[in-house]
């Protein structure tokens, strides 16, 4: 017993390390999380998938050999407790109980005994009478000795739990895995070209693999998961999914998520079809399908395209599909597209506080742009304009490794909640035949200025000469030009200046935007000096976007993937037979009290002896001691 | 004859006077009316939790009177909440009963109010040694669990007024969980109380109960985590409705029993030895209360397990949730093999019950908090 304690809290302390250290991440996490000597110090102990290490393995198995020793050695001695009345209980060894006492018989032998075998008939005691050499008789009695079989129950439970448990690890895999006929597969390799040795045949008795299913595609493997490869699981049947469908409600978190599934089996006349979810799977030949998650199948994506630093207010259109690539520019600038997720739903909180409700602020698309030289920047761009604090924007964000947040690019929408207003604005800050115009209609405006040609002329000038050192680099550009060019003095007082002259620069632009593209021009309001705002740190900010193109999504065409698992797990039924023998063993043996009468009723001396014990000495023992000295005091006298 | 009357003890038909009767009679009048409303909403296995139910609570009503007592105020008051929101929810906020008394959030917040009065009233009696005092705090710690009750009832009810597709039992999130965790440690609590006359130990067992309705407050007040909120899809399912309260029973009794250790061991250094019960009943009461936890703690996990196999696909996936219940598990079998099978008994007892708190806490809270996995259901 103390070895199979010993072993418990090996395994508890085990299962603490399973749980503080994330399993079964990806290898490169755990190197750069410990470096490379502890990384592989823990790798040799199985730290990563303790769970499933040979040693963790070992002790379960330790586990089921030692418990099963204790039951076939006590079993035989509960057995004898539970069936024995112990009538071979003599009056000296009686009298030894901590627990007894002497009552003086007063009234009728025979009757005295019919009442004292009536009353251990109604506090439920069995009894057996035996008759002592010296004339007295010894009524041994028994009850609740069904608690013997508490402790055979829960140790026999364990004992089939931790068997079905074992039916159900990969301990097959194990032994195979050690005798060198399999190995894991740790390329990313299409499922033909995999190796037969990383192949596990449909006759593995147990597993727990994952398929990920596009609509309309149909697979007949699932793969394994195993440290940090994979291994190809085949099955006796092929799955198919018709259609993926995700419900939500109204206040647009996820409600349900749906799978139309097709098996079809060479067995069978016709496919079965069934729609299965969460909480409902289906078993077919005895593996379980279930629906575990959802990704992207290759939803098809049409983009308009601008070329943020060229001064043409017209896009351009690409189309492309998730997990396909594309290329945007030529020659040394050419950069590959990869598209890598598109998400048709996004929940999120947009209240500033956080307390606000969740809501769904429409799809996204996950890409990549790779430049020439490899090197690869992240992006994340919503197809609507969000709102935050009251007005509305179009949303990018940009980030080089996936440890960082995103950092997002801010568009503010126009009246018609569309980007183009931005575009030309943006399209004629860059076109430096525009400045001119842009310098003399606020001149016009400007009293005191227009009426004096040399003051309007100067003017002009540096109006042009702050536009164009905007449209190289936005407010930072500007602010470098102040730190070189004047005294730290009136650094202030210029910049305020700057900035006032290129927000009234910005509402002529933006206007002249909207002139080239006949839409109503903007009014002087708080609101348009707010857009300006935005579109001048839109403006500013895409100098650190990355990229010089924007991808606007236009258009999808939404193809999902099901995330499947598929479990064949012969150890379930005896786990759960386990699990009632557990309950029921627990049961008896906290709530079956376990006590034992002895009567040694003397003629000869006129005396009945009571003596009573229980295997569990408590208050509740002590209370019905002392009732059933005082009501068996009662019957003999 | 005479003398064989006295031991005879009554079956317990035998015992039961016109008011029990009463009782089973009203509870089975309310089954049978909810099954010719609702019927045609329920499948078999619903019929029959329904009957089952009106059985079972007759049951424990025959048992422990005042439970019955319990059961009738929180369906009377509960109705009548149900009868004044006349199918909508802003009236929770507009008629006066409902905005100050029983509206599901008002009700919690009574109940939370009452749980501190009846902590000081306990204290208060314990120190002034007063018997009346400990009355009025026991009376309490019920008005509070009454209340109690009828918040979750009508919270029930309120969340099928936000939609139908909404509605679900109030034990989906850490909110919903942390009331129902206070009123089963109250009324565990209340149960011994009655059974072993211990009303000393109720400052000590409110004590874990206001721990938790100071969460509760602050999850209110600062996350307004008490909005109701759709069931994500892997909780839409009848385990949940089961595996739940037969966790927060265990959770409960093992608060329970820690806060029982407590005061044996302040008793046993000689803290408040003379106001406390003695040394063998707070042990009795310890064990007593770890062994009903134990057995719940056990059926709630295995009832876990077969959920998890039809949600995850698995019975055992060594999720962080999972390993720690078997932790607290290992931590209990322990506890009881040592008592029951080596005798043991005393302050080691009492000490590890107390620490076992402190396990049962990290796994019902720590493992939200600290580590991920998929049982992330109640999210700080």
């Amino acid at each position: 017993m103390r070895f199979a304690v010993s072993l418990l809290s090996v395994l508890g302390v085990a299962s603490v390390i399973g749980t503080v250290l994330k399993q079964n991440e990806p290898y490169e996490n755990y190197i750069v999380k410990f470096g490379q000597f502890w990384f592989a110090m823990f790798e040799y102990l199985g730290l990563y998938d303790v769970y499933h290490s040979v040693w963790f393995l070992v002790i379960l198995l330790f586990l089921v050999i030692s418990t099963s020793l204790c039951i076939y050695r006590n079993t035989p001695a509960m057995l004898k407790e539970w069936r024995t009345f112990k009538d071979h209980a003599t009056e000296k060894s009686l009298r030894a109980f901590s627990h007894q006492a002497t009552f003086n018989l007063t009234a009728d032998y025979a009757a005295t005994k019919q009442n004292l075998l009536h009353f251990l008939n109604a506090k439920g005691f069995k009894y057996k009478i035996k008759a002592q050499e010296d004339g007295s008789e010894l009524i041994a009695a028994k009850a609740g000795t069904h608690q013997r079989w508490g402790y055979i129950f829960t140790h026999v439970a364990m004992v089939v739990i931790l068997f079905g448990g074992l039916l159900d690890g990969n301990l097959p895999f194990k032994v195979q895995e050690m005798l060198g006929y399999k190995r894991i597969e740790t390329l990313d390799l299409p499922v033909s070209k995999v190796p037969p040795e990383s192949r596990m045949s449909v006759s593995n008795p147990s597993f727990r693999g994952n398929m990920t299913l596009s609509e309309g595609a149909t697979h007949n493997v699932a793969f394994l998961r195993v440290r940090d490869g994979y291994l190809v699981q085949e099955l006796p049947f092929a799955v198919g999914l018709k259609d993926f469908r995700i419900e939500h409600y109204a206040t647009g978190q996820p409600k349900s998520f749906e799978s139309d599934l097709v098996i079809f089996d060479p067995e069978l006349k016709e496919p079965i079809t069934k729609t299965i979810s969460v909480n409902h799977p289906l078993t077919y030949k005895g593996i379980a399908i279930y629906q575990s998650d959802f990704q992207d199948g290759g939803t098809g994506l049409k983009f308009n395209v601008w070329d943020l630093f060229s001064p043409s207010d017209k896009s351009r259109e690409l189309t492309g599909a998730i997990f396909d690539e594309g290329t945007l520019g030529e020659g040394d600038d050419l950069l590959r597209v990869e598209y890598n997720d598109f998400r048709k739903f996004n929940i999120i909180n947009m209240s500033p506080d956080g307390k606000g409700k969740p809501h769904n602020v429409g799809p996204n698309v996950t890409y990549k742009l790779r430049d020439s030289r490899g090197q690869a920047i992240e992006y994340v761009t919503y197809m609507q304009p969000m709102q935050i604090d009251g007005k509305f924007y179009f949303l990018s964000g940009m980030r080089e490794t996936v440890q960082e947040d995103f950092r997002y690019l801010r568009i503010p929408a126009d009246e018609d909640l569309s980007i183009n207003g931005f575009m030309g604005f943006r399209a004629v800050m860059l076109d430096q035949s525009k400045y001119q115009e842009v310098a003399k209609r606020i001149a016009k405006k400007s009293l005191g200025v227009s009426d004096n040609p040399e003051v309007k002329k100067q003017f002009e000038l540096s109006l042009v000469r702050l536009l164009t050192i905007f449209a190289q680099g936005g407010y930072s550009e500007v602010a470098k030009v102040i730190e070189q060019s004047v005294p730290e003095k009136e650094r202030e007082a210029s910049a305020t200046t700057y900035i006032k002259m290129v927000n009234i620069a910005a509402y002529e632009a933006y206007n002249m935007g909207l002139e080239l593209s006949n839409k109503p021009l903007l009014k002087n309001t708080p609101e348009t000096e707010a857009l300006m705002r935005d579109s001048l740190n839109a403006f500013s900010d895409m100098f650190f976007y990355g990229a010089p193109y924007y991808l606007q999504l236009n258009q999808f065409e939404h193809k999902e993937a099901s995330g499947l698992q598929l479990t064949k797990s012969p150890g379930q039924k005896w786990v759960y037979l386990g699990s009632v023998i557990l309950v029921l063993g627990i049961f008896s043996m906290m709530y079956i009290r376990e006590r034992r009468i002895w009567l040694y009723l003397k003629p000869s001396a006129n005396e009945v002896h009571f003596a009573m014990a229980s295997n569990r000495k408590n208050l509740d023992f002590e209370k019905e001691f002392s009732l059933y000295r005082e009501q068996l005091a009662g019957i003999v006298s | 004859m005479n003398n064989t009357l006295n031991y005879q003890q009554k079956t317990l038909l035998q015992r039961l006077n016109w008011q029990d009767w009463l009782y089973a009679l009203i509870v089975l009048a309310g089954s049978i009316f909810a099954f010719i409303k609702y019927a045609h909403y329920m499948d078999a296995y619903e019929v029959t939790f329904l009957f089952g139910a009106a059985l079972l609570f007759s049951y424990l009503g025959w048992q422990w009177k005042s439970l019955g007592k319990l059961v009738i105020g929180v369906g009377v008051i509960s109705l009548a909440s149900i009868a004044l929101y006349q199918g909508d929810q802003t009236r929770a906020t507009e008629v006066f009963f409902l905005k100050f008394l029983i509206s599901s959030q008002s009700a919690i917040m009574w109940m939370n109010v009452l749980f501190v009065l009846a902590m000081v009233t306990y204290w208060f009696a314990l120190y002034k040694r007063s018997a009346f005092s400990a009355n009025v705090a026991s009376a309490l710690t019920w008005v509070a669990v009454l209340f109690g009750f009828v918040g979750l009832m009508v919270r029930w009810y309120e969340s099928y007024l936000i939609g139908v597709d909404v509605g679900h039992i109030p034990v989906s999130n850490l909110y919903e969980v942390f009331v129902l965790f206070c009123l089963i440690t109250a009324l565990l609590y209340l149960h011994y109380e009655q059974k072993l006359n211990t009303k000393q130990l109720g400052g000590f067992v409110l004590l874990v109960i206001n721990a938790a309705v100071g969460f509760i407050l602050w999850y209110t007040f600062d996350r307004e985590a008490h909005n109701i909120q759709p069931l994500v899809p892997a909780l839409q399912s009848y385990w949940m409705k089961i595996h739940v309260p037969a966790n927060f029973v265990g959770y409960g009794a093992f608060s329970l029993a820690a806060m029982v250790a407590l005061a044996y061991l302040l008793s046993s250094k000689g803290v408040l030895t003379s106001r406390l019960p003695s040394l063998e009943v707070l042990d009795d009461l310890m064990y007593k209360s770890i062994a009903v936890g134990f057995a719940f703690f056990t059926i709630a996990t295995i009832l876990g397990a077969m959920w998890a196999a039809e949600a995850w696909g698995g019975y055992w996936s060594w999720d962080p949730k999972e390993t720690w219940a078997l932790i607290v598990w290992l931590n209990y079998a322990a506890w009881l093999h040592l008592r029951m099978v080596k005798g043991l008994r005393g302050p080691l007892l009492a000490w590890w019950s107390l620490i076992g708190l402190i396990i049962t806490t990290f796994a019902f809270l720590g493992v939200n908090m600290f580590l991920s996995g998929l049982h992330s259901y109640g999210t700080l």
